[in-house]
C-alpha cells in the first residue's frame, strides 16, 4: 500500500484568508485619505510627522520584543497603524522630537509592556496623545490655520471660549484648524465607511458614539451638527473608537461603549475645562471594556430563559 | 426575505465540480470492510465467522441494544475476516470484511414489505430498522429511535434536511434532482410513522433547479411544502434548520422533539424509500467525490463498506500530490490517515485536498476582533472558550457554554489570527464529559 504521507489534522481544514496583517495595513490605507488632507491643509510637514511618529513606532517595537526576548511581530501592520494615528492627533506646528517621544511611549507604556498585541487594555494611540498633552501642553495645544499657515484656535476652542460657531461646510471639508487628521470630516466618513464596509470596524460604534453626541447635545440646547462635525469626534468615532484590541467583543457591549463615549465626549466638551474630550472619552471606555464584555454575554441559541 | 439563521459564514462552495454530474453507479468493488459500530449507539455483534458465504442485503451483525442499528453485507461473496480494523472515525473498530464472488447475488429472504398505506406506525418502524437505517447525513444516528417519540413529546412538524451546506458536496443536491419522487416517499413513510401531517422539504437556494422537480414529485400530497433558505454554512446543522424553517430554538442540551420537529437528511429519506420498494436493506449510498486533488470529481452510488481507495481510483486517481484525504466536507471533514479505510453508511464526501491547497498556519495572538462572535451559530464567544481550553479553566468554558459548541469550523474559518478556535473547544468539550463523567461514578 503506497504511503501518501496524508496530512491529518483536526477540522476545519479550509480558512477564510483572512490575517491581522491584512486587517492593519487596511486600516493604514483607510487613514491615508486623512493623511493625504492633512499634507493639502498643513503641508509636507504633516507627512513628515506621520513618518516620523510611524517610524518610531515600529522601530520601538521592535528594540522591546528585542529586550524581551519575543518575535519581532512588527510586519503584522499594528504598530504602524499606532503610529500614523497618533501623528494624525498632533497639531501641524509639534516639533518632530515631541512625536517621537509620543510613539515611543504609545508603543512601549501604552501596549508591549502589557504583553503586545491583544493584550492592551488602552488605545496605544491615544496613550501617548494624552501624554504628550499633558507633558507638552503648550505645543500641544498650539494651531495653525490650514493652508495660510498662521497660528490661530480650534473650532472647538472658539466656540468654548467665545461662542463662536463655524461654517458647517468647512467643518466638513476640513478647512479649520486642528489636529492633522481630524480637520476633514469627508475623508474621515469616506475612510470609515470603507472600513466598515469591509467588516474591519463595526458600524455600531460609530453610529452610537455619534448618535449620543448628537442627541445630547440636541437635549442639552446645543448645536448638534456642529459638534458632530468638529473637534476629533469624527475621527475618534470611525478610527479609534473602532480599535478592536481595547473595545468590546459583544454587539450589545459595542454599543454601550458608544453611548459612553458619547456621553463622556460631551461631559468634557460641554461641562469640563478641556475644549475637547474624544481622547479622554475613549480612554475611559478602554477602562471599562472588560466588565462591558462580562455584563453582555449574549443568550445562546437554545438557552431556556430563566425562570 | 429568505429565511435564514443567526452568523454563520460563506466559504467558497466549490460544487460546479460536481453538481452538474449525474450519479454513476461504481463497478462492484473486490472486497468490503463493514465495521460493526459506523453509527451512533452501541456498535453491533457480527452474526458471521470468517469462512461463511453471505449474499447481499443479508444481515451480518446486530445489537440487543436499543440505540443501534444492524449492519448488512453490501455485495455476496465469502467471509475473510472478523476483526478489528482501521474505520474513518479514527482507531479500530471491529469489522466484518467480505470478498466478492463478483455474483452480487441478493439475500432469498428480501422482499418489499407492504405498500406504505397497509403498513402501520409500528410496522415502518420496524422495517427501518431491520434495513439497518441511520442518518445518512453523515452522523450516522439510528433512524427508528430518531422515531420513537416518547408519548409526551408533541410533534408537529418533519423537516427533510436537503440543505446540503458543506462545501464541495452535491449528493443531495443530485438526489433531489434525479430521484425526489423517492425522497418525498421516504418523507411520507416517516410522517406516518410519528402520526405527523406536516413535512417541509428544505433547501439552500443554490439548489433552486430541483425545485420544478420536487414540486412535481409532491404535487396533490397533503401537508407536504419546499421551504427555500439562504445558502449560508452552516444551514444544514440541525439547530439551525430548525430556527431557519420554525423560528423554534432547540432547548440546551435538549432536542428537536422538544420543540415539536424531527428533522431528517433527504439521503436518509431516500433510503427509506429504496427500502419499502425493493426490501433491499441499506447497503449503499450516493457519494461526491471531488476536490483539487482528484482527475474525475464525480457524485457515485458506492457499496457501504467499499474501501476509499477503490472508490478514489475509480474517479480517474490522485491529481498532483493529495495532501488532505477528508470525507466530509471542508469544515466538518475527517481527515483520513489512510486509503485502507471504508465508505461507510455517512460518507456523503470524500474530498481530496491536493498538497498545494493545504494551508498550515502558526497561530498568532487575539486582537479582540470579534469575527468568530459574529460568526458563531450558537452566540458563543469563541475567543473566550478557546482561551479556557488553553489555560485549563473547564469550568469557566462550561459556564460560558462550551457544551453548546456544534463544532461547526465558523470560528476557525473566520479567525485573522488563525488560532485553532474550534479544536480548542472540542478539547474543552471533551473534557468537560470526561470530568463529568468522572464525577458521576
Amino acid at each position: 500500500m503506497e504511503d501518501y504521507n496524508l496530512i491529518v489534522t483536526s477540522s476545519p481544514h479550509i480558512h477564510s484568508g483572512e490575517s491581522t496583517s491584512k486587517i492593519m495595513l487596511t486600516v493604514a490605507a483607510a487613514l491615508l485619505l486623512p493623511t493625504i488632507g492633512s499634507i493639502y491643509f498643513f503641508g509636507p510637514r504633516a507627512l513628515a510627522l506621520v513618518i516620523v511618529s510611524s517610524v518610531a513606532a515600529v522601530i520601538t517595537e521592535a528594540i522591546f520584543q528585542k529586550l524581551r526576548n519575543r518575535p519581532i511581530t512588527i510586519k503584522d501592520g499594528s504598530a504602524l497603524v499606532t503610529g500614523m494615528l497618533l501623528a494624525l492627533n498632533l497639531p501641524p506646528g509639534l516639533p518632530y522630537w515631541m512625536a517621537a517621544v509620543g510613539a515611543v511611549v504609545a508603543i512601549s507604556l501604552g501596549k508591549q509592556i502589557y504583553g503586545g498585541i491583544g493584550a492592551n487594555p488602552f488605545n496605544p494611540a491615544l496613550i501617548g496623545r494624552v501624554f504628550l498633552m499633558v507633558s507638552f501642553t503648550g505645543p500641544m495645544t498650539t494651531w495653525i490655520n490650514p493652508v495660510d499657515g498662521t497660528t490661530g484656535a480650534t473650532p472647538l476652542s472658539l466656540m468654548k471660549m467665545q461662542g463662536v460657531s463655524t461654517d458647517y461646510m468647512k467643518l466638513f471639508l476640513g478647512n479649520v484648524g486642528g489636529s492633522l487628521g481630524e480637520t476633514s470630516a469627508l475623508l474621515i466618513i469616506i475612510g470609515g465607511l470603507f472600513l466598515i464596509f469591509k467588516g474591519y470596524a463595526d458600524w455600531r460604534i460609530p453610529a452610537s458614539y455619534l448618535g449620543t453626541v448628537a442627541v445630547l447635545s440636541l437635549i442639552l440646547g446645543r448645536d448638534p451638527i456642529f459638534h458632530l462635525l468638529a473637534g476629533g469626534l469624527m475621527l475618534g468615532a470611525f478610527f479609534m473608537a473602532t480599535d478592536m484590541v481595547t473595545t468590546p467583543i459583544t454587539k450589545k457591549g459595542k454599543i454601550i461603549f458608544g453611548i459612553g463615549a458619547g456621553f463622556f465626549t460631551v461631559l468634557i466638551r460641554f461641562f469640563g475645562g478641556y475644549p475637547e474630550g474624544v481622547s479622554f472619552s475613549i480612554l475611559l471606555m478602554n477602562a471599562f471594556t472588560p466588565i462591558i464584555n462580562r455584563f453582555t454575554v449574549p443568550r445562546i441559541y437554545g438557552e431556556v430563559k430563566a425562570k | 426575505m429568505v429565511k435564514t439563521f443567526n452568523g454563520g459564514i460563506h466559504p467558497p462552495y466549490n460544487k460546479e465540480l460536481t453538481k452538474n454530474k449525474p450519479i454513476k453507479e461504481t463497478v462492484l468493488p473486490s472486497k468490503v470492510i463493514l465495521p460493526m459500530g459506523m453509527h451512533v449507539g452501541a456498535p453491533c455483534e457480527p452474526l458471521v465467522k470468517v469462512g461463511d458465504m453471505v449474499k447481499k442485503g443479508q444481515k451480518i451483525g446486530d445489537s440487543k441494544a436499543f440505540v443501534s442499528v444492524p449492519v448488512h453485507a453490501s455485495i455476496s461473496g465469502k467471509v475473510i475476516a472478523v476483526e478489528p480494523r482501521l474505520w474513518p472515525g479514527g482507531g479500530l473498530m471491529m469489522s466484518v470484511v467480505i470478498e466478492s464472488d463478483g455474483k452480487d447475488e441478493a439475500y432469498e429472504d428480501i422482499n418489499p414489505p407492504k405498500p406504505l398505506d397497509k403498513l402501520t406506525p409500528e410496522e415502518i418502524k420496524s422495517i427501518i430498522r431491520e434495513a439497518g437505517m441511520a442518518g445518512l447525513g453523515g452522523a450516522g444516528f439510528p433512524t427508528h429511535v430518531k422515531l420513537a417519540v416518547p408519548p409526551e413529546k408533541n410533534i408537529d412538524t418533519i423537516i427533510v434536511n436537503a440543505a446540503e451546506c458543506e462545501p464541495y458536496i452535491t449528493a443531495d443536491h443530485r438526489l433531489l434532482l434525479e430521484h425526489p419522487e423517492d425522497v418525498v416517499l421516504g418523507l411520507k413513510a416517516i410522517m406516518k410513522a410519528v402520526n405527523v401531517n406536516k413535512g417541509i422539504i428544505a433547501i439552500e437556494d443554490n439548489k433552486i433547479d430541483a425545485l420544478d422537480g420536487i414540486n412535481r414529485a409532491i404535487a396533490g400530497s397533503e401537508g407536504i411544502q419546499v421551504i427555500i433558505l439562504a445558502t449560508k454554512y452552516p444551514q444544514g446543522g440541525e439547530k439551525q434548520l430548525i430556527q431557519a424553517v420554525t423560528n423554534r430554538e432547540v432547548p440546551s442540551g435538549g432536542l428537536p422533539m422538544d420543540v415539536g420537529v424531527i428533522v431528517n437528511n433527504a439521503g436518509t429519506c431516500a433510503a427509506i424509500a429504496k427500502v419499502l420498494k425493493t426490501g433491499m436493506p441499506l447497503i449503499e449510498r450516493i457519494t461526491t467525490v471531488t476536490g483539487s486533488g482528484i482527475n474525475e470529481p464525480s457524485n457515485l452510488l458506492i457499496r457501504i463498506g467499499t474501501p476509499l481507495i477503490d472508490i478514489i481510483e475509480q474517479c480517474g486517481g490522485f491529481k498532483g500530490t493529495p495532501g488532505k484525504v477528508l470525507m466530509g466536507g471542508p469544515m466538518m471533514g475527517l481527515a483520513q490517515s489512510t486509503l485502507d479505510v471504508p465508505a461507510i453508511k455517512g460518507t456523503s464526501g470524500i474530498l481530496v485536498l491536493e498538497k498545494s491547497d493545504v494551508k498550515l498556519f502558526e497561530p498568532s495572538t487575539c486582537i479582540n476582533c470579534a469575527r468568530c462572535v459574529d460568526a458563531c451559530p450558537i452566540n458563543l464567544l469563541p475567543t473566550r472558550l478557546a482561551k479556557f481550553s488553553e489555560k485549563g479553566r473547564w469550568k469557566d468554558a462550561e459556564d460560558y457554554h462550551a457544551m453548546d459548541c456544534i463544532e461547526c469550523g465558523c470560528c476557525a474559518y473566520v479567525c485573522p489570527a488563525h488560532i485553532p478556535l474550534t479544536q480548542h473547544i472540542r478539547i474543552a468539550k471533551n473534557t468537560i464529559t470526561a470530568l463529568r463523567k468522572k464525577n458521576k461514578k
